[in-house]
């Protein structure tokens, strides 16, 4: 139990350590948004494209494959929030306010990369209780005839397009910050490397911000596939 | 000559609340330097038989890291590259206001006023920033050959003054920067290659030991570095510390 106990612990309880598990659990996350897209984005081939996916999702090894995914998900997401928690709490208590603050040259995005973490976090479980668990009974129904329908008359509602907008804003704001530094967290930034990995982080996040805003303003404000 | 206002942190010990107090610092020569500008309010001060300022300083040309101050919340003040001592009052412009704070971190208790205790970053060092050597005659100068990449990383680190401005501009009061400097100053060369792993694991533990916060990769730090220490230390520090860690842990 030790051998197993012993490397968690000494991960868990240096600064760097609990950085490294932000950073490759974020990994994770960042590219399960990429494939998150792809799939969104077939709602654009018609709603054949997209319920077919939809059931080979549901249908990979047996049944299994979309459990493997949620539950490899949902522990990235839970140690990213738990590190990232602890870690902004070890900050506060380490820095004392100045009477006349001043910023250098930090991003606005790197300064409240809690609060856009944490808005993230209420989107989604809003979004999997809307979507994947399907609390409302009505959408459940329509769900179980087509994916695309659900989609569509989920995004009828603009309560819930304006949620999903923000979360999404929010969302590119923390990756701004959040692809680039993973970078440096795990020891691959230099100088030299820099402007590329800006590059790659800010147009990464323009393309994550691009790809899932277009769909809910296609669908309330275009009447796509309506 | 200039009129300015200040705004000066003043705390009678360490125990004490302190706060913000207003100065007038009338007729201020253009050439003098912040801290000539500060003697000379103190001396005022002093004749009215006042508490003069409190604050650090020694060699005044910028190399042995004492002197402080957040000058209008950016230590060293926003001049690029210069310590505090290095400034001239000829950046100011006739009725400004200036705010004059100490270094803020919880690992840097005021002493008195501007003056805070920066031993932390003594023990980091203490704790792994040398290089055991045999005693005896000094070795032939070039009978090491180091590449002149790596010479000129490790001197760039190397020129770390230890003054803490990294830390106080941090918003997080992390300590990467200073300790990835001294951790990337010796690692580069072949001197300090037997204890490259110890070290990392030492400076590293007794960083977070000493109540700094955790990086979280704005580069403040190298923004307010006098010496303009590059973040590319703090990288290197972190590939070191994950490979001495996972060396540590699971292989020997």
């Amino acid at each position: 139990m030790n051998a197993l106990l012993c490397p968690i612990t000494a991960v868990w309880n240096s600064s760097i350590g609990k950085k490294l598990l932000v950073a490759l659990t974020g990994l994770a996350l960042v590219l399960f948004l990429a494939g998150h897209l792809i799939g969104n984005l077939l709602i654009y081939l018609g709603a054949e494209a997209f319920d077919e996916y939809a059931k080979a999702l549901h249908e990979a090894l047996r049944g299994g494959g979309v459990w493997i995914a949620r539950i490899g998900l949902l522990v990235c997401l839970v140690i990213h929030v738990a590190a990232t928690i602890s870690l902004t709490r070890a900050n506060r208590a380490a820095s004392p306010k100045y009477q006349h603050e001043a910023v250098i040259q930090a991003t606005k995005s790197s300064r409240i990369m809690i609060w856009s973490g944490l808005t993230i976090l209420a989107f989604v479980i809003f979004h999997l209780l809307h979507f994947t668990v399907r609390v409302d009974s009505e959408l459940a129904e329509i769900a179980k005839a087509s994916p695309h329908k659900m989609v569509i008359v989920g995004f009828s509602n603009g309560l819930v397009v304006l949620f999903y907008l923000i979360a999404m804003t929010l969302l590119c704001s923390h990756l701004s910050h959040g692809v680039a530094s993973m970078f440096q967290t795990l020891g691959f930034r230099s100088r030299k490397a820099a402007p590329l990995i800006a590059f790659l982080s800010k147009g990464y996040t323009l393309v994550i911000w691009l790809g899932f805003c277009s769909i809910p303003i296609a669908i309330y404000f275009f009447h796509f596939g309506c | 000559m200039l009129n300015l206002t200040l705004k000066v942190w003043r705390q009678k010990t360490s125990q004490d609340t302190g706060s913000m107090e207003t100065y007038d610092a009338k007729n201020i020569p253009e050439e003098a330097s912040f801290l000539e500008m500060l003697d000379i309010v103190n001396t005022r001060i002093i004749m009215s038989g006042g508490e003069p300022i409190h604050f650090d300083h020694d060699c005044r040309e910028g190399i042995c890291g004492s002197c402080s101050l957040t000058i209008n919340g950016v230590p060293h003040s926003k001049e690029k590259g210069i310590t505090t001592c290095q400034i001239h009052m000829r950046k100011f412009k006739e009725g400004d206001t200036i705010w004059i704070e100490p270094f803020r971190a919880r690992a840097f208790p005021v002493v008195r006023d501007l003056i805070v205790d920066r031993s932390a970053m003594d023990r980091i060092i203490a704790a792994g920033g040398y290089i055991d050597v045999r005693t005896g005659s000094a070795v032939d100068a070039n009978s090491i050959p180091i590449s002149k990449m790596d010479a000129d990383s490790a001197f760039d680190a190397a020129a770390c003054i230890g003054c803490g401005a990294c830390i106080a501009a941090c918003k997080n009061s992390s300590a990467m920067l200073f300790t990835a400097a001294k951790v990337s100053h010796l690692g580069h060369l072949p001197q300090g290659q037997p204890e490259r792993d110890k070290r990392v694991l030492s400076m590293v533990r007794q960083m977070d030991a000493e109540g700094f916060g955790n990086c979280t990769n704005q580069y403040e730090c190298e923004a307010a570095c006098p010496k303009e220490i590059s973040v590319d230390h703090i990288a290197r520090m972190n590939r070191d510390f994950t490979s001495a860690l996972i060396k540590e842990q699971l292989i020997s």
